[in-house]
Parts: C-alpha cells; structure tokens; sequence
C-alpha cells in the first residue's frame, strides 16, 4: 500500500501556465455596486433605455436575495462592495478591423494559442474574445454573415440586433432565477450572440474565449444563442485567468433556445485560475447555464470539462418543452488541491416522448470536493419522457471527497428515469498492472483518467477533445509524486 | 539470468517468504509448484516489485543488476514480464494502446527508436497469430468484460509483444477450460527460446503435460523444500503435495 498510495497523496507544484498578465491599460470603474455603477456601466456601453431598466429591475431584485448556501462548498463570505464591475482594455477608436485590435492584446491571445488573424488559423473556427468586461474582436464575421449567421458581442448585438435580444434576453434564465443570475443581469459587461436562421447548418464551430486581466474585477458575461427552425449550431468556449492570491468572482449567465428541430451543441472547456497548491486565489465559478428546447424534436447538448476555478458551481440544464425534444448533459470534472466543485444538471421533461441523458463523470485528487447534484424533473404532461443518468466518481488518493446528490421528481406514470452511479478508487491494483508493463506511475494515472474520462471526451469537437485531454494531463500534473 | 539468494518476504508483518534460492538461466524453463499458501504467488509479486511486500532479507540478480533496487517499471523494462493470475481491467483503456504505451516506454529505456503506429501494428499482426487472439479483442477496453480464457490469452499476447528476458507466468493455467489451456500452452511454447527464460507458477501438473519444464520446484511454507526435472511434477501428480509436506513438516519438527 506505502509506497503508491503516497504518491496519489503527494500533491506537487502544479504549474499553470496561463497566470501571466497583460500589461495593458484598462479603463475600470471604482470598486462598489449599487444604481450609479448599474446606470454607468449602460452608458458606457451606450445602451439603449430598455436595457438600461432591465438592468435596474435586476438590481432591484438582487438585493432582495440571498446568496445560495446549498452548495456542498466552503467560501468566506464575498463582499460584493469589494469588486470592481468594469474593466476594459482601453481602446482609441471603434475597431473596423482585426488589424487595428491592440498589438499587445494579439499577442496575449497568441500566448493562449488563440489566433485571431483568420489567416492563420487552419480550421474553421471563428472566435469571439472577451478581456475582462468587453469583446475584442470576432473573426470570420462576414463570412458567416453572408449566410444570415449572427456571430458578434452581446453588446455589439443589443445595438444592432435589438429585437432579438429583447425578445430572448431572460427568455430561459429570467433575472429573477438566482442569487448570480440576478446579479449578472445588473451588471454584465460582455459575452457573444450567436443567431441562426431558419434552416441553417453553420459551417464552422462558433467559439468565444474569456480572459480575466484586470485585478480585483468581476467578470459577469452573458451568452445568448438562438437557432431558429432546422438550424444547428456547435459553439465552444474556453477561458483562462492570470495567477492572483486574491479569489476573483465569474458569475456569467448563458441562454440557448433551440426552436423546432434545431440543434445546438455547447461545449466548454473550463480552465480559470484554480488557485494555487495550498488553496489560496483562484476564480469563484458561479455560472447559470440553461437551455429551451422550445420546439418539437430540437435538441440541446451540453459537454464540459471542468478543469479550473478555485470552486465551481453550476448546472448547465435543459428545459425540454417541445415534444420529442432532446437533453444531454456530458461533464467530466477534474479537482484537485484544494479545489471545490458543485457541478451537475437538470434536465426538466414538460413535453410529450422527450429524452434526456446525462453522464457525469467526476475525478478528485488532493484535498478537494468534488459534488454532482442533478435534477430530472418529468412533469404532469412528460408523457413517455425518458431519463438516462450515469455519475461515476474516480478518487485519486484518500484525502479527497466525492459526493452525488440526485434528485428525482417524476409527475407522469409513463415516465422511466434511470439512474446509475458508482465510485471507484484507482486501485493500487490497477497502478501495479501498468507498472508491471514498464509505465511509470504518473502515466498510469494520467492513462487510467483518461479511460474514464472518454465517453465525455468524445463528445467534444475534434479539434478540442485533444486540446482537453492535454488540459486534463496537466491539471492532473502533480495529483502522483 | 535470475539469482535468487535466500530472500526472505513479508506482507503486513507476517512473514510469506523464509529463504528462497534459485537460480534461472537464459533458455531454461523452470516449474514452481506447490500447494495453496506455500508462497508462490508473494515470489512472482516480490520479484515484479509489488510494494506491499516487504524483502527482509536476502538479494535477487537480475542481467547483473541488483533487481530489488530498481523500481517495478524498471524491471519491466530491464525485461521482467509478469502474467497476472487475475488481470486488471482499465475501463476506457484500448489494449491496443496500451501495450503500445508499454511497448514505447520499454523501447524509450532500451534506447531505441520509439514505434509509429504502423511500425507498431506490423509487429501486432505478427504476434496476434501466435496466442490466436482476435483483433475485436485487442480494440476493447483492456480486460474489461473479457472471459477467463481472453484474459490468459491477452497476457501471453502482451509477453509476445514485450519480448522478455524473463517471463513469470502466474498460475497461468487457472480457470482455463482444456481448448483454452491448450492455445495458451502453444503460445508460450512459441515464445520458447534460448535467450530467454521461464518461470511457470503452478498448482496443477496438467498445464506441464503442455509445457515441458527443464526442472521442477515445490515451494512449501515458505520455502523450495524439493526440486527436480519434470519427473517430479508427475510423481507430485500421482501422490500429491502430503509426501513432500510430511516429509518437510517431519524435517522441520526434528
């Protein structure tokens, strides 16, 4: 037992590798959140009236809650007077193109492998970047544009595309929903709009990248993807955050409504700062994600993988209204260090033969937490609804936690929910095999993870599925001696 | 190839192994008997490096190189193959890429060229016919839902594709149906060679009516009380482990 178990209980230097930061100047607000900074960061933004009262509304409702306490996580508490609500790189003038983007902010964006010259880039991906509280740029615009495909920032969409916002915005999370859902409605800064028309299969996977720079901030972006009528979308995100000693606050709200037919595919690739070995700094995680299957045989999947952050709370869900429609939920999230996760979904059946499948798998190392709280709902009118749920836990050591609370709630006797969970341990068995066949124990693990990351893994795009098990090997960098 | 000098082994405090002495050269096939609890199994996971033993006593050779202090990869890749009794399955673990992690680690060590995916699935093709192993088998999840008899087979076939210089086989034989028995017997026979060597741990004679050992052992309490060429399997056939155990136990009490 000695010898591999110390290893699994060593937690070595993990090196994160996108800590730096830009030196770069940024336009921020003071610290502090009540009307005026609601009412400034609109005007910064030139908003529009209506989106300035949503904004109060949301505020106003903010205050009326409380923060969530259910979460199976720790956290002093935050104070909300203590976060800046608005840093943006300071930019001269409105940007026509690409070439005029800051060359200090190309570069940083280079450094995190993202290249926005759309030149360069050998796969059809465009890319909407967000630093801080603002988006710096969107490629392949036009291209996709000449299609009918909006891909732009939620601010650039709330200009020029009002209608559509204002019909959706708060559709599938209204700001009354949650603690963070309310407070992101007051105060976001950015995020990407995606639209796609009637009939439409968008020819490239649609991504956004978020980076937190500034010190001190917040960042609460909102996402906002509509498919109309047979259209499919398959959009990516991705996210890094320097390296700080003190806890920044993600609160960012996504909304996805998929209309008859349509189909979105959602993958995240989940990497903020996770705080260092001992637990101090790190990106507090709070994200509502929820998606509408509003018309019949639409579908809404949702893959994540969940590497960073020093604690994780979120569910990306699916509501499924339409009849036939379909929901799926593929997670795999890593913890390790000190690191917490309450991370899982729900899956809410209200219209007739809808399907939904949700397979989390969960691994912790170190000294973290690693929770999954899922909620199948089939209601009153889910006739012939249809749950397929699987939580497997993989525990990396024995100083680590691995939790499930599934809840169930089943309205309609033709509903069949299915529910299967099982925690292992990496046996001392299995490392000892690998190793009798020449590999090296952190290999082995890395191998062994891996396997039983696949079925999520495989759901991810080509292209991002390689780029998440490399993040998986070096998150787990450190989890063996 | 192997010298085992009065190693003595223990698994929480209890003592397993109390003196074994044994030497192997390089084409020989030796046969360790012996009763359930006599300590064959704790010898095949001493020498692959299983750390809940604990060697007390005594030293291995293995090439010339002082086997208890290298790690239990090294061993493996100095050329100490191991079959498992009871074969680990790795869910979501192709078999195929495993041996070839195991296969490149081993090369990586050796100092040769590590194997692209063709070179590799050349060498594959090869070795497949020898234990007649099915390629569906080697796509799925390493031993995952595999029978008694694919797990065996997959062992010897990982043995062909590792190349050792010593093969331990561990019970080998057990949960084997007589066909089953039969193809992996052939496979290890093909493995036969004059540069490496065999250790066979069995409880049962039957799998040496396949395999011929050049000597026999009979491990008991501890400790190798008999040793002889293939004769003394059969003779341990026809009368059973009790008259060499009395015998030993009689020594013993003296």
């Amino acid at each position: 037992m000695n010898e591999d178990l110390n290893m699994l209980e060593q937690t070595a230097l993990n090196e994160y590798k996108y800590g730096f930061v830009t030196d770069i100047d940024t336009d921020i607000i003071p610290k502090g959140l009540n009307e005026d900074v609601v009412t400034l960061i609109s005007k910064k933004k030139n908003e529009p009236e209506w989106m300035l009262n949503w904004r109060l509304k949301a505020y106003a409702h903010w205050l009326k809650l409380e923060e969530p306490k259910w979460p199976n996580v720790k956290y002093p508490p935050i104070n909300y007077q203590d976060i800046i609500y608005y840093a943006a790189p300071k930019k001269k003038e409105q940007l026509n193109s690409l070439d005029e983007v800051d060359p200090e902010l190309l570069r940083t964006f280079e450094k995190l492998g993202i290249s926005l010259n759309e030149q360069k880039r050998l796969t059809g991906v465009a890319v909407d970047v967000v630093m801080d509280s603002v988006s710096i740029a969107t490629s392949f615009k036009e291209q996709l544009s000449e299609i009918g495909v909006i891909f732009c920032s939620i601010s650039e969409a709330i200009q020029k595309h009002p209608d559509l916002v204002k019909k959706h915005l708060g559709s599938v999370v209204p700001m009354t929903d949650n603690y963070f859902a309310a407070l992101n409605s007051a105060v976001f800064t950015d995020g990407s709009f995606c639209y796609i028309p009637k009939g439409v299969r968008c020819p490239m996977e649609l991504s956004t990248y978020f980076r937190i720079n500034a010190e001190n901030s917040g960042q609460f972006e909102r996402t906002l993807i509509i498919a109309e009528e047979e259209s499919y979308v398959s959009y990516l995100e991705g996210c890094t955050a320097p390296m700080r000693d003190e806890n920044q606050l993600h609160a960012a709200v996504v909304e996805l409504v998929a209309m008859k037919k349509a189909e979105i595919k959602y993958s995240t690739v989940q990497n903020w700062y996770p705080g260092d070995k001992d637990g101090n700094g790190g990106i507090y995680n709070f994200v509502t994600k929820r998606g509408m299957c509003q018309g019949e045989h639409s579908k809404i999947s949702w893959t994540q993988v969940e590497t960073g952050s020093a604690i994780t709370w979120k569910y990306p869900s699916v509501i499924l209204k339409g009849d036939y429609s379909i929901g799926e939920f593929y997670s795999v999230a890593f913890t390790n260090h000190h690191q917490q996760a309450d991370t899982g979904t729900k899956m809410i059946h209200l219209g007739k033969n809808t399907r939904s499948r949700i397979v989390s798998k969960g691994i912790s190392a170190g000294q973290s937490q690693n929770s999954y709280r899922g909620l199948v709902r089939a209601a009153k009118g889910a006739t012939n609804a249809r749950n397929y749920s699987q939580c497997d836990s993989l525990l990396l050591g024995d100083k680590c936690g691995a939790h499930t609370f599934p809840y169930i709630e089943v309205k309609n006797k033709t509903a069949i929910v299915e529910h299967e969970a099982t925690t292992s341990k990496i046996g001392e068995d299995q490392l000892f095999y690998c190793r009798q066949r020449g590999i090296d124990a952190e290999t082995a693990v890395a191998l062994i993870v891996n396997g039983f990351a696949k079925e999520v893994m495989n759901q991810l795009p080509m292209e991002f599925a390689i780029e998440a098990q490399k993040l998986l090997a070096i998150s787990m960098e450190g989890s063996v001696g | 190839m192997l010298s085992i000098k009065n190693i003595h082994a223990n698994i929480e405090g209890k003592e397993i192994l109390k003196g074994i002495n044994l030497e192997i050269k390089a084409g020989e096939v030796h046969a360790i008997m012996g009763p359930n609890g006599s300590g064959k199994s704790t010898l095949a996971s001493v020498l692959a490096g299983r750390e809940e033993y604990e060697v007390t006593e005594g030293e291995v050779t293995f090439l010339e190189k002082d086997l208890l202090e290298l790690s239990t990869e090294d061993r493996a890749r100095e050329g100490l193959f191991l079959a498992f009794q009871y074969p680990v399955e790795i869910p979501g673990v192709s078999t195929t890429n495993f041996i070839k992690a195991a296969v490149n680690e081993k090369r990586k060590y050796q100092g040769e060229e590590l194997l692209d995916a063709v070179a590799f699935l050349k060498m594959m093709k090869q070795k497949m016919a020898l234990v007649e192993i099915d390629q569906s088998l080697l796509s799925r999840s390493i031993n995952e839902g595999f029978s008694g008899g694919e797990k065996k087979r997959n062992e010897v076939f990982q043995m062909a594709m590792l190349e050792p210089k010593l093969a331990i086989l561990d019970e080998t034989d057990s949960g084997l149906d007589i066909d089953a028995l039969r193809i992996v017997a052939n496979g290890i026979n093909k493995l036969r060679n004059e540069n490496r060597a065999i250790l066979l741990i069995t409880h049962y004679q039957r799998l040496l009516d396949y395999i011929q050992p050049d000597f026999v052992h009979v491990l008991y309490n501890g400790k190798i009380v008999k040793s002889g060429t293939k004769e003394l399997a059969l003779e341990l056939e026809d009368k059973g482990y009790d008259f060499i155990t009395d015998e030993a136990d009689l020594a013993a009490s003296l």
